[in-house]
């Protein structure tokens, strides 16, 4: 490094982020929790300018700064996007909701943002201790927010299990480096990618510390057999929260999952793809069978996200340049997916409190046609029938396992997607078919309405003409600036 | 008009969605009026969709196999496309579904009093799907149109259905998307094999005889449960009496077809060693399913499970048909179908005219209907024999041609299907006993009064089919002919079918 500074272009939008993120902080200290709504509109603005920054200035050519420990591409670029698009939305949906329960701390967008930070890092990472420290700055941040509402047993509940288990993970995360540092010499993905492509056969402490290392990244994303902590963190959670886990970090990690294993693992792909393939049929099955008995909808969707990254794995199991496209799709349209339905969870209100039964839906389409429609889309979309938007998602990381000749993988994949769409259409139903309920209480502010809406629109039949072709040319360009 | 011709299949899908897009738009004070102008709307949207189908029949040139009518644009990447056409296997359905439509919303005129818009909108989204199934001429396409049907139907049964709506909703949903995800998985691995999802180019393809197999049971899982087939058939009877009257008739006149049309489209052309290897399999389920569910017919107490039974006892009779592979038996199974579509649904109807009237499928609430209705009465004996398969009746032909395509193949299959017309005369005739005649000892029954104006307006037309396709047969076997001769001949042209031939020369001279 000679003592220069390194090129800080490539991460300029972190530093807004950072920047953006200490600014706030200070803004809150100084003027306490009434600046609430002030902070959380900065803070938007905040990641608004960053995204705005990455697209236009740093843009979608391979850099690398900091000795290779940061990397910004094409891949990062668009998974970025969607970290980002998350998060405001997150931010935007949160505040009737965090006013009702009381906690609407100025804290709550800061550490939104730094958890936000942590995971374009994560995205970004070129080094295990990149990783590492993107990974640890994320989780961070995540306890607390998962232990946000404090006054509440639930959520702090919530906040402890996150913490220990994810402590945990982290644990078999460091181990898995260190074995990987002390067996092959380095922590820099590209030069592990040279060293395990070289060498007859990588040592198998290497092996074991990969192997390690996939059972944390497979906590993070909480993919079977490491997703325990799930349910609880959802139901615990404050709601926003819930919907922040599912979008954002969900996207981060699985993105990260996917550079480690491509640009720091290629070498041993034939072992890692089994280990991939084993979480990514345990996954889809648990998230299908086990749904079906959940009665709380935030419960319910909690293993639905398990499925789904189930589902989204098939395209790393493939192990191809169509399989990493594959995903791209997969996650971009499960995040609309997942975002407009915990909108829709938190208009879930009755007299001034919030409900999250599922039954609670009940004659939802008498009492709000709009919203019962929108919600009937995204089931439909997360149970992957055609002519809605989650079908495309299904259709390209299938097309890539049966590429790559995983024919035992997209038959699993497809049988299990039969069994999930038993309680997207119980909630349909629901909806539809029984006697109304109360209706939910109003008030529960436009910038939800919007979201609804938008997301709504975005998987219904409109995906078939408009959205498809730029989503696949802009995942195709992401996954091609992936080395293989 | 030059530029209607030129996308009338598009025009054709296009319509129902803008009648829902209106329907969505009107909103009046008074509920009456909104329910009004809702049932209106429908109503011209698929009558102009139906008399574009009759444009499409008419412009339609019988002396050719090729693909009329075709449009094509890029959709996704260079190989999936829109990619729409008729050729004489579907026109014909085409028509039919447009046909139809007309009639449901008519028959759920005063009998849909909740929902009416959504009602009609879902109507008008599966009438679009149901076009786009029998027109796609790419297989991406067509698997997106087959499955999205499901959502519109599902949301029928469930909400205007009967009490037990919600378990057949259900029912009919998994049933139909198991079937449909296993055929997903042959899709795939044809685009991967062959780079195209184009329908056409993959029927001039050739798969090992090997993958073939696979593949033929992959699309035969999807299309067995859509007709269905014995013993998969158990969801039908479940949807047909839970759903509204509307629903059975679409489900019977045009849903069941698509699993015809899948085996006539895919399996034949696509998987011609598979076909013969398989065949004997088919044979074997369609004549227990003949066999079985007449006898089952015998013995039900509700109207709706009974017409539900003989659907599957009619839909053995076109599985049979279909996999003779001779010309006599596939243009008697299109035929079949064609006129169960019109016969069944008109069934339905007739169902649905006496529940509106007594609210009970049970048959030993009726009896004596020949006293009090008429006109009722005739229709609904004239309807039983054009399912009975009596001569001058749009059923006699169909089944006529099956068992001689039956007989020239193997006498044994003839002999069993044979006798599944001698058990629907049983059932028919039993069921036309107890409704029609007999006393009129029921005072509620007594009270019923005769067809409305209404009533006779949706009958008329189908009556005039059910006579017209008895008597003269031709015009609905001459668009037909051309294309099933050229699907027989590339079938026989496949190399390794040469060898399987040698029981099935005779039928093909």
């Amino acid at each position: 490094m000679n003592g220069e500074l390194p090129s800080l272009l490539p991460i300029l939008p972190e530093l807004i982020l950072a920047i953006g993120a200490l600014a706030l902080l200070m803004l809150g200290v100084f003027q306490g929790d009434k600046s609430y709504n002030q902070i959380t509109n900065l803070s938007v603005v905040v990641l608004i300018l960053a995204a705005f920054v990455m697209i236009s200035y740093v843009g979608g050519d391979r850099q690398e700064t900091f000795g290779g420990m940061f990397v910004t591409d094409a891949f990062a670029v668009f998974t970025k996007t969607l970290v980002f698009t998350g998060a405001a939305v997150v931010l935007l949906i949160s505040g009737t909701y965090m006013k009702d329960n009381n906690i609407a701390r100025f804290e709550y967008p800061v550490l939104v943002l730094l958890a936000t930070l942590g995971m374009l890092v994560m995205i970004s990472a070129g080094n295990l201790m990149s990783l590492y420290v993107g990974l640890e700055l994320q989780s961070l941040s995540l306890y607390v927010l998962a232990a946000m509402n404090r006054d509440r047993i639930r959520s702090t509940e919530a906040g402890l299990k996150y913490f220990v288990l994810g402590a945990l993970s982290s644990g078999m995360l460091l181990y898995g480096i260190s074995l990987i540092y002390g067996f092959a010499g380095t922590t820099d993905f590209t030069y592990l990618a040279d060293s395990l492509r070289t060498g007859t056969d990588a040592h198998v402490g290497v092996i074991i510390g990969m192997v390690f290392l996939m059972a944390g990244l497979a906590f993070k994303v909480s993919a079977v057999p490491f997703h325990m902590w799930t349910p609880d963190v959802y139901e615990g959670s404050p709601t926003p929260v819930t919907a922040f886990f599912a979008a954002a970090p969900k996207v981060a990690a699985l993105a990260l999952f996917v550079r480690v294993m491509v640009t720091a693992f290629p070498g041993l792909v034939v072992e890692w793809q089994q280990v991939i393939i084993f979480i990514s049929i345990a996954s889809m099955l648990v998230g299908a069978f086990i749904a079906i008995v959940q009665t709380n909808i935030k419960r319910l969707l909690a293993y639905s996200s398990i499925g789904h990254i189930g589902y989204a794995l098939v395209g790393l199991a493939a192990g191809t340049q169509e399989g990493i496209e594959a995903l791209l799709i997969y996650i971009a349209i499960y995040l609309t997916m997942t975002l407009g339905t915990f909108a829709a969870v938190l208009t879930m209100r009755r007299n001034e409190s919030m409900v999250e039964k599922i039954t609670d839906l009940a004659g939802l389409s008498r009492n709000n046609l709009p919203m019962a429609l929108a919600i009937a889309i995204f089931m439909f979309s997360l149970a992957g029938i055609p002519l809605l938007a989650g079908f495309w998602g299904k259709w390209f990381v299938f097309l890539a396992a049966v590429q790559a000749g995983l024919w035992p993988l997209a038959l699993i994949g497809l049988l299990s997607s039969v069994v999930s769409a038993y309680y997207y259409l119980r909630i349909v139903k629901i909806m539809f078919f029984d006697e109304p309920a109360q209706g939910f209480d109003g008030g529960h502010g436009k910038s939800i309405s919007v979201v609804i809406g938008v997301a709504a629109l975005i998987n219904s039949p409109v995906s078939y003409f408009l959205l498809i072709m730029p989503l696949v040319a802009a995942a195709g360009w992401a996954a091609r600036s992936l080395i293989f | 008009m030059f530029f209607l011709e030129n996308h009338l299949l598009s025009f054709m899908m296009i319509m129902p969605l803008i009648g829902a897009g209106i329907i969505l738009l009107i909103h009046h004070q008074d509920k009456e009026i909104e329910k009004r102008n809702i049932r209106s709307v429908a109503l011209f949207a698929t009558i102009v969709t139906f008399i574009m189908s009759l444009v499409l029949w008419a412009g339609f040139d019988g002396s050719t196999a090729d693909f009329q009518f075709v449009e094509q644009y890029n959709w996704v990447g260079e190989d999936i496309k829109y990619y729409v056409g008729v050729d004489g296997i579907s026109v014909l359905f085409v028509v039919l579904t447009a046909f139809l439509m007309p009639i449901v919303i008519l028959s759920s005129w005063e009998s849909i009093e909740n929902r009416v818009a959504e009602y009609m909108i879902a109507f008008l989204v599966l009438e679009t799907l149901m076009i786009g199934v029998f027109t796609a001429l790419d297989i991406f396409l067509f698997y997106v149109f087959f499955e999205g049907g499901l959502i519109p139907m599902y949301l029928l049964i469930g909400i205007w259905g009967g009490v037990n709506r919600v378990y057949a909703s259900f029912k009919f949903f998994l049933y139909t998307l198991l079937g449909s995800v296993l055929m997903l998985v042959a899709v795939l691995y044809m685009y991967i094999e062959t780079g195209t999802t184009d329908i056409p180019a993959l029927m001039t393809q050739h798969f090992d005889p090997n993958v073939q197999n696979w593949l033929w049971l992959a699309f035969f899982a999807s299309f067995a449960v859509k007709m269905p087939m014995w013993p998969v058939h158990t969801w039908l009877p479940d949807a047909h009496v839970q759903a509204p009257t509307g629903g059975s008739v679409i489900l019977a006149g045009v849903l069941l077809k698509m699993g015809g049309y899948g085996f006539l489209r895919f399996s034949l052309p696509m998987f011609p060693e598979a076909t013969v290897h398989f065949a004997w399999l088919v044979f074997a389920l369609s004549v227990v399913a003949i066999i079985y569910t007449s006898l089952v017919a015998l013995v039900q107490e509700d109207i709706k499970k009974l017409i539900a039974y003989s659907s599957v006892a009619h839909m053995g009779f076109v599985t049979i048909g279909i996999f003779l592979v001779n010309t006599n038996g596939v243009e008697g199974a299109i035929f079949t179908m064609l006129s169960h579509g019109i016969v069944s649904g008109a069934l339905f109807l007739c169902v649905g005219v006496i529940y509106d009237r007594l609210h009970t499928r049970e048959i030993s609430r009726y009896g004596g209907l020949a006293t009090n209705m008429k006109i009722y009465a005739v229709l609904f004996v004239l309807f039983s024999m054009a399912s009975v398969g009596l001569p001058g009746t749009s059923g006699f032909i169909g089944e006529f041609l099956v068992l001689n395509g039956a007989y020239t193949y193997n006498s044994w299959i003839a002999f069993g299907a044979a006798s599944g017309v001698i058990l629907g005369a049983a059932y028919m005739l039993y069921l036309v006993r107890r409704l029609i005649y007999g006393e009129l000892d029921k005072d509620d029954v007594k009270a019923m009064p005769d067809l409305s104006l209404r009533e006779k307006l949706i009958f008329a037309p189908l009556v005039a089919v059910v006579l017209w396709m008895g008597i003269y047969p031709n015009s609905f076997l001459e668009p037909i002919h051309t294309s099933v001769s050229s699907l027989i001949e590339t079938h026989f042209s496949s190399p390794a079918a040469d060898h399987a031939e040698s029981g099935m020369a005779d039928a093909v001279e």
